[in-house]
């Protein structure tokens, strides 16, 4: 059951801490397996970012994704750098709203940021919108372990606005037919 | 959890209780982390003004009988060299963590290297001896910044963490235990000189504050621990102990894990490199290919070599040039095949499979 995902958009967009709540749903709500890493240097302020997450009901041996199998993309940039050489056999989830290139492979347009801003009235939890279209679309690991994690992650007074985020990408998930 | 904050949390598990540190990446999370759970604690969490006084005040808290630690990366681990032989001089117990990053100099400060092995056991000048731990996971990043005190305390010396920016950096699955293994540090006798050993080799602790007298000087001292800088006998028989108590026991220190016993074709490792060997291994099980990968590094426990008895050729992966390949040959006639791989990259599966294959 070992899936690799890759998350990328730009620094600021919470790529990183995207990976750190899906890991963290895995490990400690649905008892499997997960590592984490991310590409770290000072190009994350503003440029691309990325960062990773392998989930496995085994342990896991080699810590860096080498073939991701499902992408969360929420930047023109980031899928130029980390999207465009997916394979045809992936999975994207691209946020529709700043991605304008799609992939060879099947494919989810979300448009995260958009709603996070219009409908939801941050712009800051877009990436809480991805998590729910990617976990609502792949079943990666269970929603309500999702909501767990995300509530371990987010700072006090923000969890409801959390919460409605991941929902509604979940909806959004629910109502868009992969291409 | 991440492998930095899983080597605090192993550290304040052992009773760490003193902290002094400069924020320096990849190690920055060590210090963040204990900043935030010492004082908590009842413990003292210092940002210093520099690594120099970093370790100084570490060696300080130490002989007050506190677990002390700091933790820093290349940079600041060479500014830290001068008071890390006066620890070892005075056989102050203590635990310095090196998150390594690219070098020599500033480098490649968020970017993966194990290029200070060697700096670790020879940096400061003089001749002492050490104890290296390098961790391969985020559990053994817990467990062995544990360990680390236990071996400062038992042998009264600097204890060093070399892990890589790779580990330090990772969140995976960690298990926490109920409660760590603790040694004590062994008391000074009433009335013993404070700088006389026991059949160890290893001095009772005097610890600042229980009523001895006792001087703490980086020249050569007498046992009881007085100046005596000028006479040849006393600073050979104070530098062989100081060598001799670890090396003399490094076969007891010496912590390995061996796969694949009857193997030809054996890779050494130790840290991340390990993680892509035991990929390796996991995607040939039939069992042709081994691994000798070591938690503890220094004093070098050149028997571990001779677990594999069939061995014609050993791989030694390392994100350096070579430092600890040059070790291994030290102690065998097998050939050893150097893997170096750097720039902050980690070997892969498949690059492996092509060093085994270039030798089959």
């Amino acid at each position: 059951m070992r899936h690799e995902v890759r998350f990328s958009g730009f620094g600021g967009q919470g790529i990183i801490l995207s990976a750190v709540i899906l890991g963290r749903a895995a490990v400690m709500y649905d008892g499997n397996y997960a590592v984490q890493t991310q590409v770290y240097g000072p190009e994350a302020r503003g440029g691309a970012s990325m960062s990773s997450v392998i989930i496995d009901d085994a342990p896991i041996l080699y810590p860096k994704v080498r073939d991701p199998d499902i992408l969360v993309i929420m930047s023109q940039e980031g899928f130029e750098k980390y999207g465009a050489n997916a394979a045809e056999s992936a999975f994207m989830i691209l946020d529709s709203s700043l991605v304008r290139s799609r992939p060879r492979c099947r494919y989810l347009g979300i448009p995260a940021t958009t709603e996070a801003k219009n409908t939801l009235g941050r712009e800051i939890v877009a990436n809480i919108v991805m998590l729910g279209a990617l976990v609502r679309a792949t079943g990666i690991v269970r929603e309500e372990s999702l909501e767990k994690a995300i509530l371990d992650s987010v700072p006090k007074g923000t969890e409801s606005l959390n919460v409605r985020a991941m929902k509604r990408g979940m909806e959004l998930a629910s109502g868009e037919k992969g291409q | 959890m991440q492998g930095n904050v899983a080597c605090a949390e192993g550290a304040l598990a052992a009773g760490c209780s003193f902290f002094a540190g400069y924020p320096i990446t990849p190690s920055t999370e060590i210090a963040e982390h204990m900043a935030a759970r010492l004082p908590k604690k009842g413990g003292v969490f210092i940002q210093m003004e520099d690594e120099l006084a970093s370790i100084a005040a570490v060696i300080g808290a130490a002989w007050t009988g506190a677990r002390a630690m700091t933790a820093t990366s290349g940079p600041g681990f060479s500014l830290m060299m001068e008071n890390i032989g006066f620890a070892a001089m005075t056989e102050t117990p203590c635990v310095i963590v090196n998150i390594q990053r690219g070098g020599p100099s500033t480098g490649q400060p968020t970017m993966s290297a194990q290029a200070d092995m060697m700096q670790c056991r020879f940096g400061s000048h003089g001749d002492y001896s050490i104890i290296a731990l390098s961790p391969a996971s985020v559990q053994e990043m817990y467990e062995l910044s544990a360990e680390a005190f236990n071996l400062a305390d038992r042998f009264r010396v600097p204890v060093f963490l070399m892990a890589d920016e790779i580990i330090g950096h990772l969140r995976e699955r960690i298990e926490i235990p109920d409660s760590v293994p603790k040694t004590e540090r062994k008391p000074l006798p009433p009335g013993e000189l404070p700088f006389h050993p026991g059949d160890d080799l290893v001095p009772g602790f005097p610890r600042f504050g229980a009523g001895h007298g006792v001087h703490v000087t980086g020249l050569t001292h007498d046992e009881r621990g007085y100046p005596c800088a000028t006479n040849p006998r006393v600073h050979e028989e104070l530098v062989r102990r100081l060598v001799e108590k670890v090396e003399s026991k490094r076969h007891e220190i010496a912590d390995y894990r061996v796969t694949n016993p009857d193997a030809e074709l054996v890779f050494v490792t130790y840290g991340s490199p390990a993680r892509s060997v035991e990929q390796v291994l996991h995607d040939n099980p039939e069992k042709t290919i081994g691994h000798l990968r070591f938690r503890i590094v220094w004093p070098f426990p050149e028997n571990a070599l001779r677990e594999f008895p069939n061995a014609r050729a050993f791989l030694v992966p390392e994100q350096n040039l070579g430092q600890m390949a040059r070790e291994i040959e030290r102690h065998t006639t097998v050939p050893v095949i150097r893997l170096p791989r750097f720039g902050g990259a980690l070997h892969t599966p498949e690059e492996l499979v092509a060093a085994l294959e270039a030798l089959a």
